[in-house]
């Protein structure tokens, strides 16, 4: 995919004044806008409790927001979106393949029609050879990555990922950094990326969204403009340590701020 | 981008390799194994021993407490009473499970599908379950008049609730993300049931299945006991309470000796099932390497 500069990538995806209160009083949203474009890495950054996973609730459709909208100005429907979750959240009954060939089975498509989308999507993270293994014969981070290639397998427009990688050591957590971006490069998709790492938010995205706690709400945008591809050398460059800071500073601020 | 290399298998070190530790512990688990059946067959001769000298020594009349080598005689001399009697409990009791798996699961389902039927179902699932069955008995067998259907349903109270209840539990034990998932891709009510609940439900339904099993060979017993002798032909506990009336003592055991293996049976074939059905994929049939 041809890089599109940041200012302009159409709109797919608005959320605007987003409020969510939780029953109790708790209110993990408040007034949150956000406009998600086509090709954007976005991560939401911030501490433990800022709303972050509230918020990829609400873009998945699986919470209501107590106030505020959310648009699809490309007139992508909610549905067509990839999701991979903290655990990989595989069905242990099913193997690799199966696994990954939930969202068409979903759909009323029949394994053969799609055979060819499933290998490919297993080829693309690795595990062309563990199709028919069951998941508890595979690593927790062959596991991860099954779960991204059932979010990839339909080609779908946006990915919502909540800190997939919070529980994988840092040696494959950097190898699927470099995967993602790969895998997002290879089918031009949107991806929204929650995380509390810093570093792992300037490696991989191109727009990091800071948030901050109590109530939940965004406090700054940083832009890192470093071009992709980006590779290993990006993570020991001048440049990366500079937008780290930039990120860092912001994260800080936002939480002295709270 | 690929993770081939990272994961092509290890080479397997040369058999020569195997430490002392290794040997040792592969020793060991020789010796459970075989342990495993050699120690309980030990223990039931050695009791039977004990309890021929029990017999001979305290010079027991037969009538009272027989020796093993009477029970054994009641027990190839009647075979074909006993037989036939075993025939006719254990079609109750498989008949009867057979009935708690379907009325068990297919309720389990019912409620989980509509929280109405299940408010209005459940306080008698319970109170049915919480009753004594033998003091159930008696009134079903006056009014329902064949024999085999009243010993059925006897059986089937015994044994359904559990299956009920495991099922339930596994239906509403899916993964919460997994959950959601579902709910992202738009299935449906039946999708979602089909792909997700019943699978999530297997491990726990079988679970239940296994103390049905054993449940509902109560339940048979319980209804002959109830039912009585004579009718259509008499089942195991029938003939264990007819041969008290005779005081053949020696019968009793030999059909008590049946009923104990048609138990452990179909709990062995249960636990079989279970194991065939999970082996691939849940934790509980997962082998350790160590
Ligand atoms: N279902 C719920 N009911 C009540 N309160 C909730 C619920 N879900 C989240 N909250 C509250 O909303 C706030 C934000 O939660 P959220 O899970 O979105 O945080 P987060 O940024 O994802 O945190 P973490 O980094 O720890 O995952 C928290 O204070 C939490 O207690
Ligand atoms: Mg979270």
């Amino acid at each position: 995919m041809p890089l599109v500069p940041l200012s302009e990538r159409p709109p797919v995806m608005e959320l605007a004044g987003i409020n969510k209160t939780f029953a109790g009083g708790v209110v993990a949203l408040d007034e949150m806008s956000l406009a998600v474009n086509a090709g954007d890495f976005i991560s939401l950054l911030g501490p433990s409790g800022c709303g972050k996973s509230t918020a990829l609730r609400i873009m998945a459709g699986l919470t209501q927001p107590t106030a505020g909208k959310i648009d699809w100005p490309s007139g992508q429907k909610a549905g067509d979106l990839g999701v991979v979750f903290q655990e990989p959240t595989l069905m242990p009954w099913a193997t690799v393949a199966d696994n990954v060939f939930l969202p068409f089975r979903l759909r009323g498509k029949t394994y053969n029609s799609v055979k060819d989308e499933v290998l490919e999507a297993l080829r693309l993270v690795g595990l062309e050879k563990f199709q028919k293994s069951y998941p508890r014969e595979l690593s927790g981070g062959m596991k991860m990555r099954v779960s991204i290639a059932r979010a990839m397998v339909t080609s779908p427009r946006l990915i919502l990922m909540d800190e997939p990688f919070a529980a994988l050591d840092e040696i494959t957590r950097f190898k699927l950094n470099n995967d993602l971006l790969a895998l997002k490069e290879k089918i031009g998709c949107t991806v929204v990326f929650v995380t509390h790492s810093v570093f792992e938010s300037v490696f991989l995205s191109d727009r990091i969204v800071v948030m901050a706690a109590r109530p939940g709400r965004v406090v700054r945008e940083v832009t890192v403009d470093a071009p992709y591809p980006r590779t290993e050398e990006f993570r020991t460059s001048a440049d990366y340590a500079a937008h780290c800071r930039a990120a860092s500073d912001a994260l800080h601020s936002a939480m002295e701020a709270a | 981008m690929s993770l081939t290399d990272q994961l092509a298998p290890e080479k397997m070190p040369g058999a020569g390799a195997v430490d002392a530790d290794e040997a040792r512990r592969q020793a060991r688990m020789r010796r459970e194994r075989i342990a495993r059946w050699v120690l309980p067959a030990v223990m039931l001769l050695a009791t039977l021993w004990l309890w021929d000298r029990i017999v001979v020594w305290n010079e027991i009349p037969h009538y009272i407490l027989p020796g093993p080598d009477r029970v054994w005689a009641s027990l190839t001399g009647d075979w074909d009473i006993l037989f036939d009697a075993a025939l006719l409990t254990g079609r109750i009791t498989l008949m009867a499970l057979a009935l708690a798996v379907i009325g068990g699961a297919g309720l389990a389902i019912l409620f989980n599908q509509s929280k109405m039927v299940e408010l209005s179902l459940y306080p008698y699932a319970v109170i049915l379950q919480v009753t004594p069955v033998v003091s159930i008995a008696p009134l079903i067998f006056i009014y329902v008049e064949s024999k085999t259907a009243g010993m059925l349903l006897c059986a089937w109270i015994v044994a359904f609730f559990p299956v009920l209840s495991s099922t339930t539990l596994g239906l509403n034990s899916v993964d919460h993300n997994l959950r959601d998932l579902f709910r992202i891709y738009g299935a449906s009510r039946w999708q979602k049931l089909w792909m997700l609940q019943l699978p999530s439900a297997l491990p726990y339904f079988l679970g239940g299945l296994k103390i049905a099993g054993g449940l509902s060979l109560i339940g048979a017993v319980v209804a002959e006991l109830v039912a009585g002798t004579g009718g259509v032909g008499a089942g195991l506990a029938a003939r264990i309470q007819e041969a008290g009336y005779r005081l053949n003592i020696a019968r009793m055991f030999a059909a008590l000796s049946m009923i104990a293996a048609m138990g452990v049976f179909i709990f062995a074939a249960l636990s079989l099932l279970s194991h065939l059905l999970l082996r691939k994929w849940h934790e509980s049939a997962l082998k350790r390497e160590n």
